[in-house]
């Protein structure tokens, strides 16, 4: 029990997090100070939420590059709605969002399930088509803080026991997917589909709706971080999170989630997040360009996935080796 | 996933037949009514220079696109070709700089391009690690790179012997690009369907056990499939970096999207094993007319960007609509 807590990934990430932590901190204390480490998470929840929801699509032997377009559509649509209607309560216009976006990732999955089109290709189009209509909707123009209304741009900042809205909502998130995937039928399908499609087809598993809900779920949580990211930074126009949805990717494969389906867990793709958003927020802290960024995570990624496939690699008798990478 | 199953008819169909109700036959039919839509629509496209302008639009695109039609036969993609560029073409600034001239200039492109690629293979057919995950770690990786040596700079005083790449015209309104292109997509045409090279490509896209138990050395054509694409880049990246006359690290960004729409668009499986060189071909053509097209119509980049992600998509959604709606 004790050797598979300390060998399971989401602790190996949990050491790898603390000893950046510490290396960072035995130069630069103030950055494990408390409000820098609420400030760290706060800045990387809109990164907790798309991977969460990436990880069940994933999960399912499917991926979801809409999610950083399916994010800016839906921010410049409550954006305009805020400036039509600036009365209109938070609740309804988080509904709204929520709303949208499950309304794109039921369209993804629609396309996957009934169309049997991969979904690699189909993310792909919505993505720029999605991006094309904030184009077509807002015209190419910016819609800025002033005419946002003061209660819609408060939601995000607004602080409950110390920490902000954004922070809660990414922790509740999280809980609620944590038991929709532990406890439910929906969850344990997810699981099964991807870790052997057709057994799960032979145990009564649709294998296809399952796949509809996980890309479903992932566009209610990117439309919900549309809202989120619009009036946290104040500001909507076409190319904002302009490849995030790779930043959402490598949040998932340095969290341990396989890309062939079945392994991972809404945990992994918690610390995976946590991870980028710890070194993207240490860059300019220990002084580095942040234009190191960019090739920081990439090289993560590469790592994580090395270290991913030598950990996963079955321990029985290899009869033909070569055919091992073949497949 | 899709349901693999295939039927195996009981009567075959004639040549001729077959050939008509192709893709590729569909997708010229296609391109054929975009280009006399566009002759309607604008009184500007009919015109020698007008259109030698258009190949611009898809030349370097579809010289990578035809390597990756292969990759992607083969059941493995490659989303880091645009990071190659912006990583070849920083590499060639960084020549420039250092006082380098137009030969030492198209060796350093094509370097930087081969040795993305070797690193690519390396990882998917030595580490056997995922293609679409490795390649998506070394898109960033690449690009970062470029990045970190760039910032917010920008090289520019390439030599002008160095322009012709990009810039120049061999005969009339033939530009180098446009001749490069069809040189390749000849050496393509052939390597796919004439030698055992391609056959090879197919049976691993097929099969990839099967492929492996008929003497095929899987792990070496996906390296060398790895390698052409990566050096498919490099030669993008000298047209592209001479025809701009300039290096950003955003160079080509997101073309890699544009690349696999034009593959998937050609009619190449994206879960590997089929598709053909011409479908390519005649995609490239499609995407070029289309933007070009609504270009003189005045319509923004982005919402051509919708006429492309509908045309991925609904090449494909729409033979899977028809058939089941025969089916019923």
């Amino acid at each position: 029990m004790l050797q598979r807590l300390i060998t399971s990934r989401e602790v190996l990430l949990l050491g790898a997090i603390a000893v950046l932590l510490a290396l960072i901190a035995s130069r630069f204390p103030a950055f494990v100070a408390p409000s820098n480490l609420v400030a760290v998470f706060n800045d990387t929840s809109p990164l907790i939420l798309l991977a969460i929801g990436q990880m069940v699509v994933i999960l399912t032997k499917c991926i979801d590059l809409s999610v950083a377009a399916n994010l800016a559509l839906t921010g410049m649509v409550v954006a305009m709605i805020n400036v039509a209607f600036p009365g209109m309560p938070v609740g309804v216009v988080v509904a709204a969002a929520i709303a949208l976006g499950t309304v794109m990732g039921m369209a993804n999955g629609l396309l996957v399930w009934k169309l049997g089109i991969p979904p690699i290709v189909v993310t792909l189009g919505t993505m720029i088509i999605f991006r094309g209509i904030i184009f077509l909707i807002s015209d190419g123009k910016w819609v800025n803080s002033h005419e946002m209304s003061p209660a819609f741009k408060a939601f995000p900042r607004a602080e409950f026991l110390g920490l902000p809205m954004l922070s809660w909502t990414a922790i509740l998130a999280v809980i609620v997917l944590t038991i929709v995937m532990s406890r439910t039928t929906l969850g344990r399908a997810a699981y099964a589909v991807g870790g052997n499609p057709h057994a799960a087809t032979y145990t009564g598993i649709n294998v296809g709706r399952t796949q509809f809900w996980a890309f479903t779920i992932s566009g209610a949580l990117a439309g919900l971080t549309g809202y989120l990211w619009v009036s946290r930074y104040a500001v909507a126009y076409v190319d904002i999170a302009s490849g995030f949805e790779l930043d959402v990717v490598a949040a998932c494969v340095i969290g341990g989630i396989s890309i062939a389906g079945g392994i991972g867990s809404v945990g992994g793709a918690v610390l995976g997040a946590l991870f980028l958003g710890v070194i993207k927020n240490a860059l300019p802290v220990v002084n580095v360009s942040p234009f190191w960024q960019l090739a920081i995570s990439g090289a993560a990624i590469i790592i994580a996935v090395a270290v991913n496939a030598r950990a996963s690699r079955t321990k029985g008798r290899i009869i033909l080796k070569s055919a091992e990478h073949a497949v | 996933m899709t349901d693999t199953t295939r039927f195996i008819p009981d009567r075959l169909q004639s040549p001729l037949q077959k050939r008509l109700k192709s893709w590729e036959t569909l997708l010229l039919l296609v391109a054929v009514a975009i280009f006399m839509a566009n002759s309607f629509a604008s009184p500007y496209f009919l015109n020698a220079w007008s259109l030698s302008d258009a190949t611009f639009n898809f030349t370097e695109k579809a010289m990578i696109a035809f390597a990756m039609a292969l990759l992607i036969i083969s059941g493995e993609i490659d989303l880091s070709v645009a990071a190659i560029i912006a990583l070849a073409s920083t590499a060639m600034g960084a020549a420039v700089e250092a006082g380098a001239g137009t030969p030492v200039l198209i060796l350093v492109g094509l370097g930087t391009g081969l040795l993305c690629g070797a690193f690519n293979g390396f990882l998917v057919t030595r580490m056997g690690l995922p293609s679409i995950v490795v390649t998506i770690g070394t898109m960033s990786l690449f690009r970062g790179i470029s990045y970190i040596v760039l910032g917010d700079q920008v090289y520019k005083g390439y030599p002008s012997d160095f322009a012709f790449f990009g810039q120049g015209y061999v005969f009339w309104v033939i530009s180098f690009e446009l001749v490069l292109f069809a040189i390749l997509a000849g050496i393509y045409g052939i390597l796919l369907h004439k030698t055992n090279f391609g056959r090879a490509v197919y049976a691993i896209g097929n099969n990839p056990t099967g492929a492996l138990f008929s003497g095929i050395r899987v792990a070496r054509v996906k390296f060398i499939l790895f390698l052409l694409t990566g050096l498919m880049s490099g030669i993008a990246a000298i047209c592209l970096t001479s025809r701009l006359g300039s290096t950003r690290p955003s160079i080509a960004f997101g073309w890699e999207l544009e690349v696999v729409t034009m593959v998937v668009l050609g009619g190449i499986n994206i879960l590997g094993g089929s598709g053909t060189i011409p479908g390519v071909v005649i995609a490239a053509f499609v995407m070029g007319l289309v933007t070009f097209g609504l270009g003189l119509l005045n319509v923004p980049g982005i919402v051509m960007s919708i006429v492309i992600g509908a045309l991925l998509i609904g090449v494909i959604a729409l033979p899977r609509l028809w058939s089941m709606w025969r089916a019923r």
